[in-house]
């Protein structure tokens, strides 16, 4: 009988010659992240007198969501991490300047296809972009892995997406993930794995890939996979791992499905999530004119080069709404760079942007805080009340392109009128 | 580990995210005292102590969704909340919980009949939660999982079974 992917990477992270969905295993991560959290796992080692690393090789520690340290106790935090990161010699270790945790790992060649990668975040359901399988812990479960090097798994059963076709001009990767989350619901692949097939795949850039595993986490998935095609191993060479470094994994054309769903990406339009859940998606059309007082460009879903670039063409030579504060927050210093060396940094200060240090910036409260009543449109992945400052203020969620239109329209654009 | 916990409901509906029990600005603690003191804040200004004399939560679908944060679950234990009965959980709040030494319970039957301010008997032994005269059977934590409620949560069993050094 075919196994799915979580079903291969999982019966060989346990060591065991077969699983199946449903069985509980005892798996061994190659890769455990943790972010802003590094200093609770710390103080979970120390509570319970671990001295010893399962592996130092398999931690990675990425400061990114509040960064550079905003209070004194940020600081002292921060501090905690990186005296455990020189003591126990991490060598994937990224201080405050190196941007999203996520984005990070992937740029710097420490995601591998057919790994299996836990950490501090929900969204490291993002790791499937490049085949690897990633899924979400908290700090003391991180401590758990970094001490005894295993964690216990129940194998999901698996979902098939079958994307085909093209995207119509000015909709994206956010848009067709707004959409799917919009149909299933929050839960709609609560515990399951997401695998992503079709003639679409190929054509989609690895940063759309991306933004596809990112945010089926919002749907509640545990881990995603998108096959490795020559795309990601361009990526892959690009970052620092040539093909000989990796073996990647793919499912069994007679693997079981629990469901499978078929989109065809013509069909779709751009999209928003509406306060105060991302489930609750409309198409653009039924909220243009939704007047706006923020606009964020970034987070681990869209603050990636592609995004930014997306983002610039359609402010470029144009001018941001005097009642909006457009906030451009790169993913990483990597990005930055780039987007510096190309004139897309440039392009989007001189159309009224404000933009600051990479890193997770608004999505995660640091900085871009809002005032009751205020209204943002925001390219991360959740729109849940107070996220971003007030309880009495509110988040939508969108594209890229859909941003930029609303930010020069002062309110809810369609991307399509600047295309 | 307690195996009987009687309470009083307090109840939400579906999808109750984790930046809803604790938002992200409070994640600069980690003691369950100072997170209990901002919990459901985003609800409104009645909280969290509208929750203060309740004992069980009861939630619909996908109770915990959203973001890994494990202060979650430490949250709703600095509450005084025994038990989380949900007719389902998001997979972080679930693992966080067990490992945070947080009973949770799945069981759709429950949520559907129980009310707020109703009493809940819930025997874990018998995997059997009770409201009025009615018992509703739920799936048992595994056994292998259970070791780790059963010490009080993973840092306590951690200590427990530390590899040699």
């Amino acid at each position: 009988m075919g196994k799915t992917i979580a079903e291969k990477i999982l019966a060989t992270k346990s060591g065991a010659r077969t699983v199946a969905a449903g069985e509980i295993v005892d798996a061994y991560p190659d890769l455990v992240m943790s972010h802003t959290a590094t200093w609770r796992s710390v103080s979970v080692m120390r509570k319970i007198g671990a001295t010893k690393l399962y592996d130092p090789q398999r931690l990675a520690i990425v400061l990114d969501h509040v960064a550079p340290a905003k209070t004194e106790k940020y600081a002292q935090d921060q501090q905690t991490s990186r005296n455990f990161a020189r003591e126990f010699g991490i060598t994937k270790f990224y201080d405050v300047d190196a941007g999203i945790a996520h984005l990070v790992l992937m740029e710097n060649g420490h995601v591998k296809p057919g790994d299996l990668i836990v950490g501090t975040d929900s969204h490291c359901t993002i790791y499937g972009a490049l085949g690897a399988l990633g899924s979400g812990i908290g700090y003391t479960e991180v401590t758990s892995v970094w001490v005894t090097g295993k964690l216990w798994m129940k194998v999901p059963s698996s979902i098939r997406f079958v994307l085909n076709g093209r995207f119509a001009p000015a909709v994206s990767a956010k848009d067709l993930m707004l959409y799917l989350i919009g149909k299933l619901g929050a839960d709609g692949c609560g515990y399951k794995s997401a695998e992503f097939y079709g003639d679409a795949i190929p054509q989609m850039s690895v940063s759309e890939r991306m933004t596809v595993a990112n945010l089926a986490m919002e749907m509640g998935s545990k881990c995603v996979f998108i096959p490795p095609d020559a795309a990601t191993v361009e990526y892959l060479r690009s970052h620092g791992l040539e093909p000989t470094a990796y073996e990647p994994v793919f499912a069994d054309a007679d693997a079981i499905y629990e469901r499978e769903l078929r989109v065809e990406l013509s069909d779709l339009e751009p999209m928003v999530a509406c306060p105060h859940q991302v489930e609750n998606t409309k198409p653009i059309s039924a909220v243009v004119g939704t007047r706006i007082d923020q606009a964020f460009l970034g987070s681990c879903a869209n603050g990636k080069y592609e995004d930014l670039v997306v983002a610039a063409r359609i402010l470029g030579g144009r001018h941001v709404d005097p009642r909006v504060r457009l906030i451009v927050t790169p993913g990483s210093k990597q990005i930055m760079l780039q987007a510096m060396k190309s004139g897309v940094l440039q392009s989007l200060i001189e159309s009224g942007a404000l933009v600051t240090n990479p890193g997770c910036g608004a999505c995660a409260g640091d900085g871009g805080m809002m005032a009751d009543g205020e209204v943002s449109l925001s390219t991360a992945n959740r729109n849940f009340v107070g996220r971003m400052g007030s309880s009495k203020s509110s988040i939508y969620l969108s594209s890229p392109a859909t941003l930029a239109a609303s930010a020069i329209k002062g309110a809810l654009a369609d991307p399509r009128e600047f295309i | 580990m307690e195996t009987q916990i009687v309470g009083r409901v307090f109840k939400f509906g579906d999808n109750v995210n984790s930046d809803i029990i604790i938002a992200g600005r409070y994640l600069i603690y980690i003691e369950p005292a100072e997170l209990a003191k901002h919990a459901f804040e985003m609800l409104g200004p009645q909280f969290p102590d509208k929750l203060r004399g309740y004992d069980i939560i009861v939630a619909g679908r996908n109770f915990g969704c959203g973001s890994a944060r494990e202060q979650a679950s430490t949250a709703i234990k600095g509450l005084g909340i025994r038990a989380v009965v949900a007719a389902s959980f998001a997979r972080t709040f679930y693992r966080n919980a067990i490992n945070d030494g947080l009973t949770i319970v799945e069981c759709p039957e429950v949520v559907a009949a129980a009310s707020e301010g109703d009493t809940l008997s819930i025997d874990l032994a018998k995997g059997l939660v009770t409201h009025g005269d009615r018992g509703y059977p739920f799936p048992q934590i595994p056994p292998s999982v259970r070791k780790i409620l059963e010490l009080g949560g993973l840092a306590n069993y951690l200590k427990a079974n530390l590899p040699a050094p």
